[in-house]
């Protein structure tokens, strides 16, 4: 079980956090690139063996959404989102 | 290869059991095959026994880290079935159950397979019309499924006394799977990897592939293992949750993530439940195992994951659902759980395809894999041969993904 720092909460339970998926590339807009470009940003997310940014929000708490750097190995949270949303 | 019957049982029981052959060779690692494929589990063993078996090329080596049927063979709840959703889907798996059926007898190893029915207890009507729609689908491939009352679905499991009216979620009704089984996981792997091994194709366990080697022009030639390069023209890599951390070394990028995903089994005891119980809407599933043991999967975390582990508040969310509708599970002991991790596509099904490197194929993308294994292998050797896809896997594309052309599955298999 993880022990997320929220920004606002302070530590709290990984029960009371719903996962937002890793942080890919920025939504492009879709007139503006090649459909290519287009799928890729749908489709690929990064899957590494080691540190990774992903999105978490606090719903069963302070309803805030932010960035932690966690490990997908050891599960090992590196950075915590700043405290300055 | 030794014939096992019940003969040479008795025979070898006269000689004290010291005359058995090896069930397989363990040769010195050469530099160059025809084929290497990446991984011993089920689906590498299986395409590596499908190419010497169906197409001839036994000039094979089947690359393992760790040891033969270590990884995820031996973490899945050996469940089969072919209750899926799609077109493309349903006929592919109705494939695999065959296969299996078959596979005692094929591969001269004891499967212990066991045709059982799958109930699928439903509480909710949007999922019964949703299962109800499955049914129509499947019936055009021969898969049964079929609608039953909630009594019935009491009668089929009798430990089942949770669920009713007065709860939260009372049942309203089941839908039967007929062609469901249960098998040996291990039986599985070593089964395949003895009869790969008679035709000639080689395993090679501790050797680590660490990554692929390309040739000038782009193609595939080969790879770097622990114990110095491999040439091969032809790699296919099998290899489940680590399937990017592979393909990066390519520069090739799939759209997979990584997830962690929990079983675990209960102590033994006497005959409870003699069908596979699947509870989705709650998100756990069981069958019994021939030694007794419940043998119970529940959800993947949530987020990514390459560590084969159990997370306590996901083992409690199943455990808390389970106890729900089986009360008098309360008293049993847990007595294994553990984790296996495993890449899913964004529709849940698998990439079974020749990759854009030339040479280079993948077995990727399976979310409960275990029961495509026969029907996995065998198309898979058959890109792998002849160059163009087995008509049951051509969907499932390597390039589906650019035309946005998915074949969602999602909730027919414990991915959300």
């Amino acid at each position: 079980m993880l022990l997320i720092h929220c920004p606002f909460c302070k530590n709290r339970n990984e029960t009371e956090f719903v996962y937002g998926g890793p942080v890919g590339a920025n939504r492009p807009d879709p007139n503006l690139v090649s459909d290519e470009e287009w799928v890729d940003y749908l489709t690929m997310v990064p899957n590494p063996m080691g540190p990774v940014y992903e999105r978490w929000w606090h719903a069963r708490g302070c309803d805030q959404w932010f960035i932690i750097c966690r490990d997908t190995v050891t599960h090992e949270i590196l950075e915590n989102p700043s405290e300055e949303p | 290869m030794q014939n096992y019957s019940f003969l040479s049982l008795a025979r070898n029981a006269l000689t004290g059991h010291k005359n058995w052959q090896k069930a397989w060779r363990s040769p010195p690692l050469k530099e160059k095959y025809e084929v290497v494929i990446i991984g011993a589990g089920g689906h590498g063993l299986a395409t590596a026994y499908y190419l010497a078996k169906e197409f001839g090329i036994t000039d094979v080596a089947v690359l393992e880290r760790g040891w033969l049927g270590g990884g995820n063979v031996a973490r899945n709840t050996v469940t089969v079935r072919s209750n899926y959703l799609r077109d493309q889907s349903i006929p592919f798996y109705v494939k695999s159950v065959s296969l299996y059926e078959g596979l005692t007898k094929n591969l001269n190893f004891n499967m212990m397979h066991s045709k059982r029915t799958m109930v699928d207890v439903v509480h909710n009507y949007p999922k019964m019309r949703d299962l109800r729609r499955r049914q129509l689908t499947m019936d055009i491939y021969n898969s049964t499924y079929e609608k039953i009352s909630v009594d019935r679905v009491r009668q089929l499991i009798p430990a089942l006394t949770g669920g009713g009216a007065e709860s939260r979620l009372p049942i309203i009704g089941g839908m039967v799977h007929k062609d469901a089984g249960v098998n040996r996981h291990d039986a599985v792997a070593w089964g395949y990897a003895r009869a790969a091994d008679a035709l000639g194709v080689e395993m090679h366990q501790r050797t680590a592939v660490t990554s692929l080697l390309r040739a000038n022009n782009g193609d595939i030639h080969g790879v770097e293992t622990v114990k110095g390069p491999v040439k091969a023209k032809k790699v296919v890599v099998a290899v489940s949750g680590h399937t990017t951390t592979i393909t990066e070394t390519a520069s090739l990028r799939l759209p997979l993530r990584t997830m962690n995903l929990t079983a675990f089994v209960s102590e033994p005891i006497k005959p409870i439940v003699d069908v596979i119980v699947n509870c989705s809407d709650l998100g756990f599933y069981f069958s019994q195992s021939d030694k007794g043991e419940l043998v119970i999967g529940g959800a993947p975390d949530s987020a990514q994951s390459f560590r084969r582990d159990i997370k306590q508040h996901v083992f409690e969310d199943t455990v808390g659902a389970m106890l729900e509708l089986f009360p008098s599970f309360k008293n049993l002991k847990l007595l294994r759980q553990w984790g296996g991790h495993l890449d899913i596509t964004p529709d849940a099904s698998p990439i079974m395809d020749e990759t854009n490197v030339p040479g280079l194929f993948v077995t990727a993308g399976w979310w409960g894999g275990y029961k495509a294994i026969p029907a996995g292998g065998l198309t898979m050797a058959h890109h792998v041969a002849t160059n163009s896809p087995h008509p049951l896997m051509e969907a499932f594309s390597y390039n589906r993904f650019k035309n946005l052309d998915y074949i969602l599955e999602t909730g027919t298999t414990t991915a959300r």
